[in-house]
């Protein structure tokens, strides 16, 4: 019988490569996002296969609603054009793409002895989730949310004072220097 | 018991002087230096003196330690070997002892006026007094050690003094001659020493003659004393300057003249002969290497007279009869006659000493010039050394009562007695000395004078020699000087007589022992035989005296003509026979060229100083390829980060199967 | 069901496509771009394993991935601009100079 998990998961893993391909082979960065979008796109349908909802939610709405737009505005803003070709790296080539090859090939025979061909089930989930929420889909916002708050309070307050050091960052980084000197203000 | 002498005073107190000087020398005056140097030498022929004198009320060889304190006097002592600093006396050192004090300290007087207007005054009497610390040392030493540090000693005193105007290249090449030749036969003398050590656990005198005597006769015994014969033998040909390696020698007329009386005459050079005497026991039983000893003397006398009569340097004409009486020294040795040998060491030194003092007069009378092909006529400039250098002339050639005359006729005597052959050339060379030192005597002091006039401001034009003495007319020298020449020439005059009735080898007799009574070829003494050789060596002396008188004297231009008519044997006698050339082409050049094409090119500079500029040039360029790494292009930098954790995870997955 | 091992080897094979797009593109952008590639194949693996485990701890993990590496990019993507005022070029090649 057809089992629709693995066609889905077929389907989104297509678009997702087809995506990645698609951006190893475009010349204008623009072309590029674009088909990140969709990698990123592909893989919200992934996790929700997966059953983590809050996640791809936060995938569709974060990554590929603010950050992909974040990098299409600067893409427009530096004009940036398409590639022109200039003598790289022999080494990137020569010993870059092996080695990638070859460790994520390890990698994958690694990982593969040991998880081998079971299936992702659904079965009993833990402490917190089953005492939340029996019925609810595990990775719905009823149950991370609690997690979040709880255990990870801390990584989630670091990554909010994260978020405003890189703003300034970049506000900092991405603005105009000043085109004419500066006069010697007093008391500096 | 054995009364307590204090033996070690006599080689402290030049010592004491010779630091004093050397320390304080710079800065004190002339008069200062002077006293330091002449009392403390003259404190130590005093002080032999006294010990002659406590000695001969026992005639019992005595050791002592230094400072008489067996604690302190302790060097050596491992197991299997021990060495101490202690002096022996016996006849036969205090023969020595006296010797090297008594003329040491008249040479020393001597030096007072020699050495008056050079700068290196203090430095000069330093050195003579750190001369006579080693050789004392040496005379007095119990054991073969100490002996060998006073040997060195006095080669290093020899360098410092031949190459005492050390500004000058001859002199400082003369003075490391020295030293190296003196070193290839010191090396010769350390492996007998080490040949002695292995086999009797000693060094000392006495336990090391004690030993020999007790060997067991037989080839074993037989080959191992005569190796260490032949080795000894080896170190004296160095320091007293026998074939092959008299070479230094002449050269060492470098050096002023009153070093050469004292060093080259009187004492360091005889230091070989003491040492074959004092090993007499070991050389007995060796007869092989007995007779080495007597070949190498009789061959070093002939050879080193021969030379002697063509040269022009009054010095080295002195130099090449010292040789060649050493020569006669070693032949007494090596015929069994060790008392013999020592004394004509002793008048040797009278006579020798007395012949370089003079010398020096000669020199400094006429303002540095030591060719005699520019003196002449000088007896009536500087006739009071004249008169002693005549003593001493006569002395040499062994014309009666004069000391020369009894002992080496004692020599000639023992030399017959084991093979007419050593008596047959031992004749010749006196012939040729007597030849030879009249001719220096004629050329010098009579005829007229053919030098150089300086005039009153004493710039003289003459090569070699102490400019110092530049100045006016010849004219005596002051009486600082004379006193020593005439007390030498006293010497010369009556110290043969000592001879007379044995009495010489009889006093030596507790030394040397059964030895001498029984000559090798067994004839007896014959009265007679002895008297008509007498005659004949005197008569001998006579015709050569003569000789030189016809050359030179009466008909002098003969010599030119004669010279002519040998032409290549002439000139060869007059350049030493080319053994200095010979030495140089054999030995030296390949030394050299060896040292510099091997050993400095090849090994100092290929090997070492380019491996470590190799190792320097290699870690540049590793860091040059490194440094390739730092691109700044982005896209290596990835690179080698994929490459690498490709293989970390390798490794990890390795480590992870592998277990 | 779908097997982990395919999650996995899917999520393997989007790192990779971003490792080597890192290494061959020569626009600064695109290169951000691969990286954004790499961090979204790692995601997948995290919810795929978090699934398969049971642990929900591997989806917050990846909510905090997601956050960093939008920081990251507002960060990155100011530099870029910094440094293409300076240097007028977004070729990668170009800026290799390790001071400006």
């Amino acid at each position: 019988m057809l089992n629709v998990h693995l066609m889905l998961f077929v389907a989104f893993g297509a678009i997702a490569l087809a995506g990645a391909i698609n951006l190893l082979a475009q010349t204008h960065p623009i072309n590029s996002a674009l088909s990140l979008i969709a990698v990123m796109a592909a893989l919200a349908g992934e996790y929700l296969l997966l059953g983590a909802e809050f996640v791809a939610a936060v995938q569709i709405i974060v990554y590929a609603g603010a950050v992909m737009v974040l990098f299409v505005f600067v893409i427009m803003l530096l004009n940036a054009g398409v590639e022109e070709r200039t003598k790289g790296s022999r080494v990137a080539i020569l010993f870059g793409i092996p080695g990638t090859l070859l460790g994520s090939v390890l990698v994958a025979w690694a990982v593969l002895q040991h998880s081998g061909t079971e299936a992702v089930t659904a079965g009993a989930w833990g402490d917190r989730v089953s005492q939340l929420a029996p019925q609810a889909v595990p990775g719905s916002p009823e149950t991370i949310g609690p997690l979040l708050f709880h255990e990870f309070l801390l990584p989630f307050e670091i990554t909010s004072n994260l978020i405003l050091i890189a703003i300034m960052g970049a506000v900092v980084l991405a603005s105009k220097p000043p085109s004419a000197p500066v006069e010697p203000r007093e008391g500096n | 018991m054995t009364p307590n002498l204090n033996l070690w005073l006599i080689p402290v107190l030049p010592l004491a002087g010779a630091a004093i000087n050397g320390l304080f020398g710079k800065k004190a005056s002339r008069a200062g230096v002077s006293t330091v140097a002449l009392l403390f030498t003259g404190a130590a022929f005093l002080w032999a003196l006294v010990a002659a004198a406590r000695f001969s009320s026992v005639a019992v060889s005595c050791q002592e330690y230094l400072f008489n304190n067996p604690h302190l006097a302790h060097w050596i002592r491992i197991s299997g070997f021990s060495a101490d600093f202690a002096f022996y006396l016996d006849q036969l050192s205090l023969v020595m002892l006296l010797v090297v004090t008594g003329v040491g300290f008249l040479i020393h007087i001597y030096s007072v006026g020699y050495m008056w207007d050079d700068p290196g005054y203090y430095r000069f009497f330093s050195y003579l007094n750190l001369f006579m610390f080693f050789m004392l040392t040496l005379v007095l030493a119990n054991n073969y050690l100490l002996m060998f540090i006073g040997w060195e000693g006095v080669g290093l005193a020899s360098y410092l003094l031949i190459g005492f105007w050390f500004t000058k290249d001859s002199a400082a090449s003369a003075g490391k001659k020295a030293f190296i030749v003196n070193r290839i036969g010191d090396f010769g003398f350390l492996i007998g020493l080490f040949l002695l050590i292995r086999q009797f656990g000693t060094l000392n005198f006495t336990q090391v003659f004690d030993g020999v005597t007790r060997l067991t006769p037989g080839a074993g015994t037989e080959t191992l004393l005569t190796t260490v014969g032949i080795l000894l033998m080896i170190g004296a040909c160095g320091k007293s300057a026998q074939i092959p390696l008299y070479v230094w020698l002449p050269d060492a007329m470098e050096g002023p003249t009153p070093v050469s009386a004292l060093i080259h005459a009187a004492t360091m050079v005889t230091a070989g002969v003491y040492m074959v005497a004092r090993s007499h026991v070991i050389f007995e039983r060796a007869p092989i290497a007995l007779t080495v000893v007597a070949i190498i003397g009789t061959l070093t006398a002939f050879y080193a007279a021969t030379i002697g009569i063509a040269q022009t340097d009054i010095k080295k004409v002195l130099a090449y009869s010292t040789v060649s009486q050493l020569g006669y020294m070693f032949m007494a040795c090596g015929v069994g006659a060790f008392s013999a040998g020592i004394f004509h060491l002793m008048t040797h030194a009278f006579f020798k000493g007395l012949l370089f003092l003079g010398a020096g007069s000669v020199i400094h009378a006429v303002g540095g010039e030591q060719d005699m092909r520019k003196m002449g006529g000088l007896k009536s400039y500087v006739p009071w050394t004249a008169l002693t250098m005549g003593i001493a002339t006569l002395a040499i050639t062994g014309i009666p009562p004069f000391a020369g005359f009894w002992s080496k006729d004692e020599i000639l005597w023992k030399a017959y007695q084991t093979s007419w052959i050593y008596w047959l050339i031992g004749l010749v060379t006196a012939f040729i000395t007597s030849f030879y030192m009249f001719r220096l005597y004629f050329m010098t002091f009579f005829g007229d004078y053919r030098g150089i006039r300086v005039d009153e401001h004493g710039h003289s034009h003459i090569a070699g020699g102490d400019a110092a003495h530049a100045h006016g007319e010849p004219h005596e020298s002051p009486a600082v000087m004379l006193v020593p020449l005439i007390i030498l020439a006293f010497l010369s005059l009556v110290g043969g007589l000592v001879a007379i009735g044995g009495s010489f080898e009889h006093f030596l007799a507790p030394v040397f022992g059964a030895s001498e009574a029984t000559p090798a070829s067994g004839i007896a003494s014959n009265r007679g035989l002895e008297i008509m050789l007498m005659v004949i060596s005197v008569l001998v002396a006579v015709l050569g005296a003569a000789l030189a008188w016809v050359l030179y004297v009466s008909k002098p231009y003969l010599p030119q003509q004669i010279a002519a008519r040998l032409g290549g044997l002439y000139d060869a006698v007059l350049n030493k026979y080319y053994v200095d050339e010979l030495y140089a082409a054999l030995f030296v050049k390949p030394v050299v060229d060896g040292s510099t094409d091997i050993l400095w090119q090849g090994v100092d500079r290929k090997v070492i100083d380019d491996s470590i500029n190799d190792a320097a040039d290699g870690a540049r360029h590793v860091s040059d390829n490194a440094r390739r790494m730092q691109s700044g292009n982005l896209r290596s930098y990835a690179g080698w980060i994929a490459a690498g954790s490709a293989v970390m995870i390798a490794y990890m997955i390795w480590l992870g199967v592998a277990r | 069901m779908v097997p982990l091992s395919y999650y996995l080897v899917l999520s393997g094979i989007l790192f990779a496509c971003g490792v080597i797009g890192f290494l061959i593109k020569r626009n600064i952008i695109t290169i951000f771009l691969s990286i954004e590639l790499m961090l979204n194949g790692v995601n997948l693996s995290f919810v795929a394993f978090a699934a398969h485990w049971h642990a929900l701890a591997g989806q917050v993990f990846v909510f905090f991935v997601m956050v960093v590496a939008a920081a990251e990019a507002a960060v990155g993507l100011a530099i870029i601009i910094a440094v293409y005022r300076t240097r007028e070029t977004l070729n990668v090649d170009r800026v290799n100079l390790l001071k400006l």
